[in-house]
């Protein structure tokens, strides 16, 4: 036979592709040119983004560092030929200012504090935010933080804090105390009630005491000095805190099945979210103080951050809600057929799954609240916008616009966007748990 | 004969107050009103005390008082003679007028950033997602007063117009002059015009509305509803016979002829602003605290809106698009039959709760120096009275009831497009 065979034996070599769909030009011709539209929008974009760089580089590209003031810039320019309005930023405010735009007037030799103070809310956040990585020791320390915070940031004795803390430690021996001989009911009622009469009436004799005996403490640094992004930072920290265990009340408020404490919680959580900030602001600058019993005095910072800790609890109380009615029902009917009660299946069961699935959304009520701190500046603190009023309204850098606004928009963006990248690596963690 | 006895009555103790779960909750709820009464109380008094010392008495009488300032942007009648209280009614006005215009440019932006997000186009998704991150990640404050000193600092000052061969020149054939004093645009002119009529309220609440704009509101809304009619008419003949007859004209016709003629009857023309001297005199003046506002808003909330809008489209799932394409629907009408349909259940409510972020960041109207309520009521007003507990109180419930009629509407959206499964 002859081995002539009409079908081929051996396998052709692969060809390569057409040149035109591969590489950069084939992704090209997918991703930007695939059609008459798709070209256009392209070209569109691309246009945009020229006329965009071609006038924003050579405005930023300016040797202005080390100007010491408008005018000097203006000169600096001038000598390379360039002149007009728009020739080149004047950078110089910014290394002359910067420090001033992260800590107000805090005192420099005391600027190590809030950077201590900002540096371990990290570390108190660790066992928080990655718990999986972290030793579960550290939970201590996060839940020390809250006393050495305002201990770092505003000075004073060192015994006020100690002493506050002093009283939880009572509330938690009265309770268990009490609990045991009685019922926990009654060992709650009275470890509040031991707490708040701790605070109101022992803390300052004691504490007063103590440090003349012991003078411990930091120098105290008066509220009015802070300013710029410290500033930011501490009512946006120390307002999300607290408005996090008043949110979870309020949240259990609405959801529960007693009538007045259901329409008392949905009355202040809708009034809050229904008026802008700027208005509560206003309360606390002007009505706070008349609110108060006569006599009490608390600085506007203070009263600032009352007011912004009411605020986020009632957008809180919602993120948390909305945590509470994402668990299966499931896990409800599972507390209860285990016999615990409605404290135990709350402290047990709901609320440690109810709280990590609300953790995104406590972070852009964060990232929300954070944002809004700059309204601070309408009713006359120095957060950065209104720093960068007050810099204005000195003589070497009176009209420069840009490059402050520039800079303070570059903080808030580099803080934001972290933030919310963090939070949406964790609703990525979080949604493989469920689905 | 014998007779029922009752089941022996247990004895009440004060101890089931807090131990039987029967009279446990009603225990509870009394403590916790109890305490909100007594909080309530403690501000009361308080207050009245404070204010006593102070030697200010809380009333509304101040409202009626000449508020004597002036208001630069208003939509009624004022002068400074008038009142406080038509001084906050034309802050009100101001504000719901920036909040409409920015929810509408905040939502028409939104929603075409967020379909451009989701495009193949690699520079576009880029640009758009950059777009998204820049306004979402900087308070709006900042955005507004940036916008406020772009307007400012690099607009032509009206005097760039003059002469013979000017520095800056009017945009769209001379009708519209973008200057550092605000925007001067065309305005609408009736020479036969019918004149205003007086709506309703009296005194301080006076509302005139000129007669031309209801005619025209009238004539259109009439068209409107009669070219729905004729679509509604087409679409049963369609679903009897299968074919739609041709409707588009005579509904174009009917929207457009009868407002045109009415327009020509009333002599419809344009003001054109002109530069008279150092300023431009004429046509409507769009001020730069209105235009930064709502610029600002606007930009800010479109990158809010994108996302709502982009996890909208996402949401419904593949699936459906398939499914209509199989039964051989076409690519437009898979779009306007399917999947919006089914997108806008989840983009709506969160939509509304963006409009009313909107309106209710329209308040930092007051940093640059925009006459809405919080620039009347609770500034000038604030600080001419010193009525700080009034105004703000006052200006709070204003918003309140905004919001919360805003909410109302949404609330009844959602029971009404709500999925109602088995």
């Amino acid at each position: 036979m002859s081995d002539i065979s009409f079908v081929r034996t051996e396998m052709l070599p692969e060809q390569a592709p057409p040149p035109s769909s591969v590489g950069a030009i084939g992704w090209a011709r997918a991703n930007l040119f695939s059609s008459t539209l798709n070209t256009a929008l392209t070209l569109a974009a691309v246009a945009l983004i020229y006329y965009v760089l071609a006038k924003l580089v050579p405005w930023a590209w300016s040797p202005t560092w080390n100007a010491t003031s408008l005018k000097n810039c203006r000169e600096i320019l001038a000598e390379l030929g360039r002149e007009g309005h728009f020739s080149g930023a004047c950078w110089g405010v910014i290394r002359d200012r910067w420090v001033q735009l992260f800590m107000g007037f805090y005192p420099a030799e005391e600027y190590w504090r809030p950077i201590a103070a900002f540096i371990l809310l990290g570390v108190a956040l660790l066992p928080i935010l990655y718990s999986d990585k972290v030793p579960s020791k550290m939970i201590w320390f996060t839940g020390l933080y809250p006393f050495l915070m305002p201990l770092l940031l505003w000075g004073g004795s060192i015994w006020t804090p100690i002493m506050v803390l002093a009283g939880f430690v009572l509330a938690y021996v009265v309770y268990r105390a009490l609990t045991e001989r009685m019922s926990e009911l009654i060992g709650l009622i009275a470890a509040v009630v031991a707490a708040v009469l701790w605070w109101l009436l022992a803390v300052s004799p004691l504490s007063g005491a103590l440090a003349d005996l012991i003078p411990l403490g930091l120098e105290p640094v008066d509220s009015r000095k802070f300013g710029g992004m410290m500033l930011s930072l501490t009512i946006g920290v120390v307002s999300i805190g607290f408005s996090l265990p008043i949110g979870i009340v309020l949240a259990l408020g609405r959801q529960s099945d007693l009538l007045i404490v259901k329409a008392l919680c949905v009355g202040f959580i809708e009034f809050i979210r229904g008026v802008p900030l700027i208005t509560l602001l206003f309360v606390a600058s002007t009505l706070l103080n008349i609110f108060m019993p006569p006599g009490t005095n608390f600085d506007i910072i203070m009263r600032v951050i009352i007011m912004a800790t009411l605020f986020a609890s009632a957008y809180m109380a919602e993120v948390i809600r909305g945590g509470l009615a994402a668990l299966p029902k499931g896990q409800y009917e599972g507390a209860d057929s285990l016999g615990l009660d409605y404290w135990q299946a709350q402290r047990l069961i709901i609320m440690p799954q109810a709280l990590k699935i609300s953790i995104p959304g406590i972070v852009s009520t964060f990232i929300g609240l954070f944002k809004d701190t700059t309204l601070v500046s309408v009713i006359g603190l120095l957060d950065p916008l209104g720093l960068s009023n007050a810099i204005r309204a000195d003589a070497n850098w009176n009209g420069v616009v840009w490059e402050l606004y520039g800079f303070i928009a570059l903080m808030f963006f580099v803080f934001c966007f972290s933030m919310s990248r963090y939070s949406m690596y964790l609703e990525r963690k979080l949604q493989t748990g469920h689905r | 004969m014998t007779t029922l006895t009752d089941p022996p009555k247990e004895s009440f103790r004060l101890s089931m107050l807090i131990y039987d779960t029967r009279y446990r909750s009603m225990t509870i709820q009394i403590i916790a009103l109890i305490g909100f009464l007594l909080l309530l109380g403690m501000l009361v008094t308080n207050t009245a005390q404070n204010l006593a010392t102070l030697g200010k008495e809380p009333s509304f009488r101040f409202l009626g008082e000449p508020a004597s300032y002036d208001i630069n942007q208003r939509l009624l009648e004022y002068t400074s003679r008038d009142s406080h209280l038509r001084a906050a009614l034309l802050g009100l006005l101001n504000t719901l007028v920036v909040a409409f215009l920015g929810c509408i440019t905040a939502t028409i932006l939104g929603v075409i950033i967020g379909v451009l997000r989701l495009s193949s186009n690699w520079v576009v998704a880029k640009l758009t997602t950059i777009y998204v991150e820049i306004f979402r990640n900087v308070p709006v404050l900042l955005w507004i007063v940036f916008t406020m000193a772009i307007m400012i600092e690099t607009m032509p000052a009206p005097r760039a117009f003059k002469g013979e061969n000017p520095v800056a020149t009017m945009a769209l054939n001379d009708s519209v002059a973008v200057t550092n004093r605000g925007i001067y645009i065309p305005e609408p002119l009736f020479s036969r015009s019918l004149g205003d009529v007086h709506l309703l309220g009296q005194g301080s609440m006076r509302f005139d509305v000129s007669l031309d704009l209801i005619a025209i509101v009238l004539v259109l809304g009439l068209s409107l509803w009669g070219a729905a009619k004729i679509k509604l008419r087409a679409d049963k003949i369609q679903e009897k016979t299968g074919e739609r007859p041709r409707t588009w004209h005579t509904r174009l016709g009917l929207i457009v002829v009868p407002t045109a003629v009415l327009l020509v009857a009333l002599g419809f023309h344009f003001g054109y602003p002109e530069l008279k001297g150092f300023n431009f005199k004429g046509g409507t003046h769009l001020r730069n605290s209105l235009i930064a506002l709502w610029l600002a808003l606007s930009l800010y909330t479109a990158a809010f809106i994108a996302e709502i809008v982009r996890a909208g489209i996402l949401a419904v799932s593949h699936g459906q698009t398939e499914a209509a394409a199989a039964l051989g629907i076409r690519p437009g009408k898979i779009m306007s039959l399917v999947v919006l349909p089914q997108a806008m259940r989840v983009i709506i409510p969160p939509l509304i709760s963006n409009w009313l972020n909107l309106t209710k960041n329209s308040s930092l109207a007051i940093a640059v120096g925009y006459m809405d309520i919080t620039g009347t009521l609770m500034g000038i007003t604030l600080n001419q009275t010193g009525r700080e507990l009034e105004t703000v109180l006052l200006t709070m419930l204003i918003y309140l009831s905004i919001s919360l009629s805003i909410s109302a509407v949404m609330n009844w959206y959602n029971k009404r497009v709500k999925l109602v499964e088995r």
